[in-house]
């Protein structure tokens, strides 16, 4: 898998794996992708500071990655690890469906 | 579908062949060109391979590169699956007239968090269709993300949103899905998809299917609106569009031989017109696949091909039992010149058996076709359904100048005249077997009981089977009526003893009077002689006199000389 977020990469040299890696597969700057990014980040913040890793992928600059990924809807939040993976759509605007699938305990 | 309203379409409404045999028939053209199309059907109808032909047809045939997206199969097994039909799906990938994409959405993996939308699909859909410059597009099929996602409504307005992506990006696209209760499909995909609709259908009717695709829709174009027969082989997909009579067909005045030199007689001494069509019809064991034989036989030697289809007996039997009758099948086999199809009209639907009927003509190009016996298609469906079936057949083959000759097995005597599918009024020849039983044995008339457009016989022959080959010989029409079989022997031979004993007698009278002739000519003969010899004699005495009277007056001139002399001698004393 390619990672093309400097960030996250940043953060696994500094630091131990972190026990969550999150990927978010967004289109653009659609009012979905927007608000999907922007709750994300908040979830993340708020419960697992520190314990994620999080990369933002525009599958319009990837177009290739859609077939290989078995992307239809979008946006979409993978759970890569921990195990066992998880697939999330949509705007991610339920938060405690989010954090139900991602495994968090509140 | 007259020519001119045909014309105007096509330059309205451009259309995309799809390559599928007889389908562009049907529908003018093609599918319409840059728009999508719905096929709908049940499971198993033929959907996938429908759009797969689109699509690969596309690419082989028209140089249009096309997408294959599937949402159930997976891309391996598809290519397996039309591997069986000649498409080899890795070489056209290769080439880049083909890209398959396998969608693949697992729901138990999926969490719904808020709103979405299936830009994925989109994007999967551009970058492919970029990628190759496809033309082509086939979604199969696309419904079943209705299982995928939860929320209906998103899911609807995403489908509708795609259907005009795709009108708006130029491709002519096929998208297909499941029959629905009482809709066109299961999630009313009609609704979206409005420009056309294509609906296949396998129906089994006493146990035996028939598939079958309408037109349903297609808007700005006219298309035939009946049901077509449609074959799935290993050549694909094959639509039959022969629908109606039409009856503006060309019609030749050549006359072709039947193969019996006796039958050519009967019918104006010329044979039948090409492209007619011929019905034989008889009672079992009448001789009608034999004359059938001879028919293809002749074909095959005036070097034209022939087709026979044998829906009672198997190629090899058929052969063997022609050559009985001294006629053999197998050298034009070989030569290639025809062509022994067997097929049990069971195996399918009557209207399958017309479209392979259908595709075969138009592959092997006979100028004969042969089909022994129609009755037995009944045993596939309803007398009507036959005739309709055979009326289409006929329709076709005589607007290809096909010669075509049916057999018609008729069981009752009594019934003989109706017994024929109802076709007897379609054909243009109509010749008619049957037995004749009399004198305590069984033997074959033949009649014609019509022949369209010439002056054929209208006697009865009596037909015979022999080692040598079939014959038709004159019946006698005696004061006991008709003379047929071993009567007709006795009879020939009674007549020839009467014939025989009267040029005796005739002979024998003719020497009688040579022998008088001869008699009198021999008494005429000796009367001559006769009268020659008493003309001879009075003719001998005749000069005796003749003789005497010149020697008596010669002696007597010699007398008086005599005196004379004496007296002037002797003149003084005599005159003293």
């Amino acid at each position: 898998m390619k990672k093309n977020g400097s960030e996250s990469d940043l953060k696994r040299m500094s630091k131990p794996p972190p026990e969550f890696d999150l990927r978010l597969y967004i289109t653009g700057a659609t009012p979905n992708s927007v608000k999907a990014i922007t709750n994300i980040r908040n979830i993340c913040e708020s419960y697992l500071k520190d314990r994620y890793a999080l990369q933002i992928i525009d599958v319009y600059q990837n177009a290739s990655l859609a077939q290989q990924e078995q992307i239809i809807a979008l946006p979409l939040l993978i759970k890569k690890h921990p195990l066992p993976e998880r697939k999330l759509i949509g705007d991610l605007s339920e938060t405690e469906k989010v954090l139900n699938a991602l495994g968090v305990e509140i | 579908m007259s020519r001119p309203v045909k014309k105007s379409n096509t330059t309205a409404l451009e259309k995309t062949p799809t390559g599928i045999n007889g389908f562009d028939e049907i529908t003018n053209g093609g599918l319409p060109a840059g728009r999508p199309t719905l096929v709908c059907g049940e499971a198993g109808a033929g959907k996938t391979l429908f759009s797969i032909e689109f699509v690969v047809r596309g690419a082989l045939q028209f140089k249009e590169p096309g997408i294959i997206m599937v949402f159930e199969e997976k891309a391996e097994d598809l290519e397996m699956n039309v591997a069986s039909l000649g498409f080899n799906l890795k070489k056209l990938q290769k080439d880049g007239l083909l890209w398959i994409d396998h969608v693949h959405v697992n729901r138990s993996e999926i969490e719904e968090t808020g709103m979405y939308d299936l830009d994925g699909l989109f994007i999967r859909l551009a970058h492919a269709i970029d990628s190759i410059n496809a033309k082509r597009v086939m979604l199969d099929t696309i419904e079943n993300l209705f299982g995928s996602f939860e929320n209906e409504g998103i899911l609807r307005s995403e489908l509708r949103r795609l259907f005009s992506w795709l009108k708006d990006r130029g491709v002519t696209a096929i998208i297909t899905a499941e029959k629905g209760v009482g809709m066109l499909t299961r999630h009313g995909l009609e609704e979206y998809v409005s420009d056309c609709v294509v609906q296949l259908e396998h129906r089994v009717e006493n146990q035996i299917s028939t598939r079958l695709l309408r037109v349903v829709k297609y808007r700005g174009s006219l298309h035939g609106t009946n049901e077509y027969p449609f074959l799935i082989d290993e050549d694909g997909i094959s639509v039959l569009p022969v629908t109606s009579l039409q009856l503006e067909r060309e019609v030749s005045s050549q006359r072709i031989s039947c193969g019996i030199e006796s039958l050519d007689t009967m019918l104006g001494g010329k044979g039948f017109f090409r492209g007619s069509s011929i019905l034989i019809s008889g009672t079992p064991g009448t001789g009608k696949t034999s004359i059938a034989a001879y028919f293809a036989d002749a074909s095959c030697r005036r070097k034209e091909r022939c087709l026979y289809y044998a829906f009672e007996e198997s190629p090899p039997q058929i052969i063997r039992n022609m050559q009985s009758i001294n006629v053999d099948l197998k050298k034009h086999i070989e030569s290639g010149m025809l062509q022994l199809i067997s097929t049990r009209p069971t195996l399918y639907g009557l209207e399958s058996h017309l479209v392979a009927i259908h595709k075969k003509v138009k592959q092997f190009k006979p100028r004969t076709v042969i089909l022994d016996p129609i009755t037995n298609l009944v045993s596939v469906a309803s007398a009507s359904e036959v005739k309709s079936m055979l009326m289409r057949l006929l329709d076709f083959l005589q607007a290809e100048g096909i010669t075509v000759l049916f057999t018609a097995l008729v069981f009752d005597k009594e019934n003989a005249l109706q017994a024929d599918e109802g076709i007897s009024s379609l054909v243009d020849a109509w010749i008619q077997v049957r037995d004749i039983e009399a004198n305590g044995e069984r033997n074959r008339g033949i009649y014609i009981m019509k022949s369209r457009g010439m002056n054929h016989s209208k006697q009865v022959r009596e037909f015979v089977i022999t080692s040598k080959g079939l014959e038709l010989v004159d019946v006698y029409l005696g004061p006991d009526g008709i003379l047929i079989g071993s009567a007709r022997v006795a009879q020939e031979l009674q007549e020839y003893t009467g014939k025989e004993l009267r040029s005796y007698a005739a002979s024998r009278k003719d020497q009688a009077i040579q022998r008088k002739k001869l008699v009198l000519e021999a008494k005429i003969a000796s009367l001559k002689e006769e009268f020659e010899s008493v003309q001879e004699e009075l003719n001998k005495t005749f000069i005796e006199e003749q003789l005497k009277k010149e020697i008596i007056e010669k002696n007597r001139q010699e007398l008086t000389k005599n005196r004379n002399s004496r007296i002037s001698e002797n003149g003084k004393n005599s005159k003293k």
